[in-house]
């Protein structure tokens, strides 16, 4: 497991990819982790920083995927080249990769982590749903995947027997796990701290509270039952 | 001067670095039962600070003893201090009476849950309950909801706690985009860069009424802030939500504390203690010049 660093990172890019904003940074010393993990990026002007998974690992880039919808995310949308901000990472444990018939799922702005997840794997078969035309514009980073547009749901395209690795809104979270119940998930909670010292992301695991930012984001299907999180950005 | 966190603020377990980088670590509360906390969602930022309704989440006091302190103890070199939780003077007195250990460098009485906010009559009694059965530096957690802090303060003391921790959490809600509270338990602790004006406050108002050390925290988040609060008549200090941004946050306040200290040609924190409370006109007796 990569040791988590702090450091200073210029912006090389802000992409606008449909509604959503790809945030390019220098890498530095940081280690871009394992698929599934994530870094805290201070949100210029807000207090606390905002958890966001690894999308791509360019050579001497980190690249996060954003939603600009609330006040911290749009502070990072709004960043322009050559402007500095923290990065923290990579933390919490990222996807098991060790599987036989990858299947990657994703949905919304849960596909975030899935490109970096996808080279990593080799470029798997996925499936990707979104909610409009303009919000599939992000199915771009991978090219390869299957595309779904509500009312059409990502699970109405899952082919059967795969080993499934998924990230999205809880309840295509739910649904994933109903029909492949040993699906490793990444889930979403707020977070301070990112770290495990705020004990503000706990989601119900195995019947008790635990800190998601320690347990997971990516939880498999030993962990995962009964989880209720609130598994929605409470500060974005 | 000792930097410490503020209780609740991190997990040594998780982050032994950032704990080893202080001068002592404060455990989260410890109660006499296991907590599990609320429900999400514990967590909410404002713009100028955070709310948190975490529930006094731990492990309760068997397990503390039993398990995590001797982990603590293994894990971190600085002094461990035990935040000490209850909903009565005898709870309390309990838990102290229980903390023999060498590894507890000193205990802090979490004296800001809901059943003693604003009851200094209280507070003093949990104190004295406790100083009757523990020898160990005993510290007490001040709420800044206290009417008359001068008051709380004289006593506190007067019960004999050796030193005192102000300000905890003020209480705090806000309202989502459908006007519901944010946090599941409607309100909770507000904390952060907000606070600042009101630890220099309560700092203030206590040093005037006692001698006593005191930890001052409160939104510090810079050396300047921890300079403050040292001009105000604070003896330590403690950082709280500016751990959660940035963990590095010891070693940066310390060395620019130092560079401050250097500005203003003084030798050590020291020098500034309570510096702030010199300078006050009082109301209706203005002094001449």
């Amino acid at each position: 497991m990569s040791r988590p660093r702090r450091e200073r990172r210029s912006v090389v890019a802000v992409e606008a990819i449909g509604p959503y904003v790809l945030l390019r940074v220098t890498r530095g010393s940081l280690d871009p982790g394992i698929p599934g993990q994530f870094f805290m990026l201070e949100a210029p002007g807000r207090v606390l920083p905002r958890p966001m998974s690894l999308c791509l690992a360019p050579r001497g880039e980190l690249a996060f995927l954003l939603d600009p919808i609330g006040p911290g995310t749009r502070a990072l949308a709004g960043l322009e080249p050559g402007d500095e901000v923290h990065v923290f990472g990579p933390l919490g444990n990222g996807f098991r990769l060790d599987v036989e018939r990858p299947l990657l799922v994703g949905g919304g702005i849960g596909i975030a982590p899935l490109p970096y997840l996808a080279e990593a794997l080799e470029q798997p078969p996925a499936v990707l749903g979104f909610r409009s035309e303009h919000h599939a514009e992000a199915a771009a980073l991978l090219p390869s995947a299957e595309v779904v547009i509500d009312p059409v749901l990502v699970t109405d395209a899952m082919p059967a027997g795969r080993d499934v690795l998924a990230c999205g809104p809880e309840p295509m979270l739910e649904a994933v796990r109903a029909i492949a119940p040993d699906a490793q998930l990444a889930w979403e909670a707020p977070m301070a701290c990112g770290y495990g010292a705020c004990y503000g992301c706990v989601v119900e695991i195995d019947g008790e509270l635990k800190r998601l930012c320690v347990e997971g984001p990516v939880l498999g299907v030993a962990s995962a039952q009964g989880l209720h999180g609130e598994g929605r950005p409470c500060f974005s | 001067m000792l930097l410490l966190n503020a209780s609740g603020c991190l997990d040594a377990l998780t982050a032994p670095d950032v704990a080893q980088s202080l001068d002592a670590f404060v455990t989260k509360t410890v109660t006499p039962e296991p907590r599990e906390g609320n429900p999400p969602v514990r967590i909410a930022e404002t713009e100028f600070g955070m709310l948190n309704a975490i529930g006094l989440a731990n492990p309760g006091r068997d397990t503390f003893l039993r398990e995590t302190l001797p982990r603590l103890a293994s894990t971190v070199d600085v002094p461990i201090w035990v935040s000490v939780g209850g909903f009565t003077a005898r709870e309390y007195a309990e838990t102290c009476e229980q903390l023999t250990h060498d590894e507890v460098a000193c205990i802090e009485l979490n004296l800001s849950c809901p059943n003693v906010d604003e009851a200094p009559e209280s507070a003093a009694e949990i104190v004295r309950a406790c100083r009757e059965v523990t020898a160990k530096p005993l510290y007490a957690k001040v709420s800044p909801h206290a009417w008359d802090m001068g008051e709380s303060v004289r006593a506190i003391e007067a019960a004999g706690a050796d030193g005192l921790s102000l300000i905890n959490t003020l209480r705090g809600t806000t309202l989502d985009a459908h006007l519901r509270p944010t946090l599941s338990r409607g309100a909770g602790g507000y904390s952060g860069p907000a606070l600042r004006p009101v630890a220099l406050a309560a700092v203030s108002a206590a040093r005037r009424a006692t001698q006593l050390p005191i930890v001052g925290m409160g939104g510090v988040e810079s050396g300047r802030h921890a300079l403050e609060l040292i001009a105000c008549g604070a003896t330590h200090v403690a950082l709280g939500t500016v751990l959660f941004a940035d963990p590095d946050a010891p070693t940066r306040v310390r060395a620019e504390l130092a560079a401050e200290l250097k500005m203003f040609g003084g030798d050590s924190a020291d020098d500034f203690f309570g510096v702030a409370l010199d300078a006050v006109v009082s109301a209706g007796n203005p002094q001449k010049h």
